[in-house]
């Protein structure tokens, strides 16, 4: 029978440092309380980033838990839920709105579409409920590269596909795009994942003030946009809806 | 910091207008809630409030109407706080009507002079009064009462129930035959305590809820007074039948002043009136509790020779009665609800889907949730609930399939009669109720009838049904059309499943059926 296999049970010492508390520790001080050397310390510090068990704060360096851990226990909101409670409020949206409303979450390196509500005209239009989006182009990647370090640390290390001539490539253009994000709370996309095609996306919170999803609406670029860029009754109308959502799964008022 | 996408900052528009509003109250089995529309049918606010199931013993459910309408006006209050929060300038008198949609069949009786309930209310899915109603059915049977009202005998309905209270709460008989007590389906409860209950209260039903109570002549409108006193009910404790919309009288609940109480409708029929089927031949089925498929048949009650029932769709003011056939199922969202609540194999309702997709298939194992026994088309009180076709391989994600395939063949069934009963056949299946925020419960659907199924963008079609019924009854829409022009596609789902296998799962769904039947043996 094999015995327990070391680097487990390394990684697992350095979860149990890093956790209790809100606690920081650099790669040094990691390494010398455990007693190992700095380069096999950080190769399993950079497993654990990889599978969102652990975040490195950009500025310091340190290394904290990361929020997949959070996503491990009960307190996981199921995506399920997530779109039943959801419901109501993207109907309203696409109503609203006149265009096709989607609800996004994180699975693996892309956007999982777990909601989509047609866009209230006659067309026909197929239900693209399971389909994936990429993080790095759409509005609802963007939010949630710009809210979910998960995301953010799954796009960081994805390759920024050019999938039109306006898909923002470079990683500094990129985070630049994401600070914009953060700091106003909506993200767009001009034509940067299909084109003629312009969306608008804006994140959803739990009860916890995780963000769990993005929601946002999708449509052709002449509709979505006017001279200065997203139409701003279009931006009013998904904030909203984020807010009526986060409401509903007890985010409280913000 | 700068905004270069967009052209103006958005900070502090509301994407609502401004009033005026129509709010609706929905008492449904397991929550009360109000919403508040405006004119273009879009919800503004929403309040909802679970109340408790009662199972005293198998097969019996209560529900505590004090309780209820409690829940009633804390829903009422918190739907019009909620708006007063989100739309600037708001005020209760933006309310220009208030509608009713209930549960349907459940049943209470409540002293007039107190108003308190006599007893809790006898819940629609109550089987207690299943001997009674053979008894009833005497050398006839099940039909017995068939032509006047549309129904069969059974324990779902109300009249057997308020016979059930009279003979059982020892003195009510006496007390009902003196004019001391009212009964009332939960819309009458609901409205004679909105209008003032024991201060001038106004006693009244619609005629929908009244064609539940196997009381009332389908023909006339009217209560039936052979059959009231074949079920020995006294004509006494009956509330006036009216028509589902006009103004009943006002209230001044939860911060409203002087608010007309403007419709009643049964929550299926209240669905109907939501997803805008005013014309013969258009139907819905709602995914609730249980699940409802009403179709419109115009002016005239079409009987059914396959299991459905007769039922009144809805009646505006004077304008003449509209008839609906109707495929009634009494256990779906309920047996995902048996699932969190007595199996506690999930913990939301939602949680269903997540289990049943983590396998491919039911993995052999079908079932039948015959709690209340079946409804439409079989309509056997004899029956009770039955997994069929277990073997070790089968785990509790396999079982959560077939909780969800249940949904869909029981809805295959009542399809397949509504086809042979009116003719029409189905092209595509309106849907509308909590369960269809279930992706994989609605391609499931579609791939058991071999027909898309089609979504609203207002999943909640009951109160969307009763606003609008209120809204008209005081003019806030002039007609039908203009309601119309609100229905709006949000889904569809188009069926995927092969002939061969459809038809397979369906024969074993045909034989789990039958091993439910004649569970119950008859008593005494
Ligand atoms: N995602 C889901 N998947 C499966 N079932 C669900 C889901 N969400 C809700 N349900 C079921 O749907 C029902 C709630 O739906 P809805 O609120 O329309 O019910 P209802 O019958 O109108 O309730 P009431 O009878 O109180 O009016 C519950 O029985 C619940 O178990
Ligand atoms: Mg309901």
């Amino acid at each position: 029978m094999p015995g327990p296999i070391q680097s487990l049970e390394r990684a697992a010492a350095i979860l149990r440092l890093l956790a209790g508390g809100e606690r920081r520790l650099g790669l040094s001080d990691v390494a010398s309380s455990l007693g190992l050397a700095k380069g096999t310390t950080h190769g399993i510090l950079r497993t654990l980033q990889q599978e969102g068990f652990v975040e490195q704060d950009p500025v310091s360096g340190k290394y904290q838990l990361g929020a997949e851990l959070l996503r491990l226990g009960n307190s996981y909101l199921d995506v399920h839920e997530l779109r039943a409670r959801a419901l109501v409020w993207t109907d309203d949206l696409a109503r609203s709105s006149g265009e096709a409303a989607y609800l996004g979450v994180l699975h693996q390196q892309g956007v999982l579409i777990v909601h989509h509500v047609f866009r209230p005209d006659d067309s026909r239009q197929v239900l693209e409920v399971g389909a994936m989006q990429p993080l790095h182009s759409t509005a609802l990647g963007k939010v949630l590269s710009a809210f979910d370090p998960v995301a953010h640390s799954e796009v960081a290390e994805g390759e920024l596909a050019a999938l039109t001539p306006r898909t923002v490539t470079d990683p500094a253009g990129f985070e630049q795009v994401l600070e914009l994000t953060r700091a106003r709370g909506w993200a767009a996309d001009l034509e940067e994942t299909w084109d003629g095609v312009a969306s608008v996306a804006a994140p959803v919170y739990d009860r916890r003030r995780m963000p769990v999803g993005a929601v946002g609406v999708t449509g052709a670029v002449e509709r979505v946009c006017d001279e200065s860029g997203i139409r701003a009754r279009l931006v009013a109308a998904v904030r909203d809806c984020a807010r009526a959502v986060s409401r509903d799964l007890g985010a409280g008022r913000f | 910091m700068t905004d270069p996408q967009t052209s103006a900052d958005p900070t502090g528009t509301s994407s609502h207008g401004s009033g005026p509003f129509i709010a609706a109250i929905d008492q449904g089995t397991t929550s009360s809630r109000c919403i508040v529309f405006d004119r273009d049918g879009r919800i503004v606010a929403v309040d909802q409030k679970e109340h408790e199931q009662i199972f005293p013993k198998p097969g019996w459910v209560e529900h505590d109407a004090a309780e209820i309408w409690t829940n009633v006006q804390e829903v009422v209050a918190g739907a019009i706080a909620k708006a007063a929060q989100d739309i600037p300038g708001f005020t209760p008198a933006d309310v220009k009507a208030i509608g009713i949609t209930n549960q349907r069949e459940t049943t209470l009786l409540w002293d007039r002079h107190t108003g308190e309930p006599v007893h809790n209310a006898l819940v629609w899915q109550d089987t207690r009064t299943d001997a009674l109603c053979r008894e009833l059915g005497r050398n006839v049977g099940q039909d017995r009462f068939r032509r006047e009202t549309g129904l069969p005998l059974a324990s779902y309905f109300a009249g057997p129930k308020i016979r059930w209270l009279l003979d059982n709460v020892p003195g009510l008989r006496e007390r009902a035959e003196a004019g001391d007590i009212l009964f009332g389906t939960m819309d009458s409860w609901v409205i004679w305590n909105l209008t003032g209950g024991v201060n001038g209260g106004v006693h009244v039903t619609d005629v929908t809820n009244a064609s539940r109570t196997l009381l009332m002549n389908l023909h006339t409108l009217e209560w039936d007074h052979k059959i009231l006193a074949s079920m020995e009910v006294p004509a006494a404790v009956l509330p006036q039948i009216r028509s589902s919309s006009e103004v009943y009288g006002t209230t001044n609940v939860g911060g409203l002043d002087g608010v007309p109480v403007a419709s009643a409708l049964g929550d299926q029929q209240a669905a109907l009136f939501g997803q805008t089927c005013f014309a013969e031949g258009e139907a819905k089925s709602t995914y609730g509790t249980g699940t409802f498929m009403l179709m419109n048949t115009g002016g005239t009650p079409v009987n059914s020779y396959n299991g459905l029932i007769t039922t009144v769709g809805y009646r505006i003011g004077e304008e003449a009665p509209v008839y609906a056939l109707e495929g009634s199922i009494a256990v779906t969202g309920a047996l995902v609800q048996w699932m969190r609540d007595q199996m506690g194999l999930i913990s939301t309702a939602a949680e269903i889907e997540t289990l049943a997709s983590s396998v491919a298939d039911n993995g052999g194992a079908y079932f039948v949730p015959a709690f209340s026994g079946l409804f439409a088309p079989y309509w056997r009180d004899d029956a009770r609930g039955v997994i069929a076709g277990l073997t070790r391989y089968v785990t509790k994600a396999h079982i959560a399939r077939a909780v969800l395939e249940a949904t869909a063949w029981q809805t295959r069934e009542i399809a397949d009669a509504m086809t042979k009963d009116s003719d029409v056949e189905l092209t595509a299946l309106k849907v509308d109720g909590g369960m269809t925020s279930n992706n994989l419960l609605m391609q499931t659907l579609a791939d058991a009838l071999d027909a898309p199924v089609v979504r609203p963008m207002v999943a909640e079609t009951t109160c969307l049904g009763a606003a609008y019924a209120a809204g008209l009854a005081v003019g806030f829409w002039p007609d039908t059309d203009a309601l119309r022009a609100n229905w709006k596609r949000a889904a569809e789902w188009t069926p995927r499943m092969d002939a061969a296998d459809r038809d397979r799962e369906y024969k074993n769904w045909l034989k789990a059926v039958e091993r439910t039947m004649g569970w119950i043996e008859e008593e005494h």
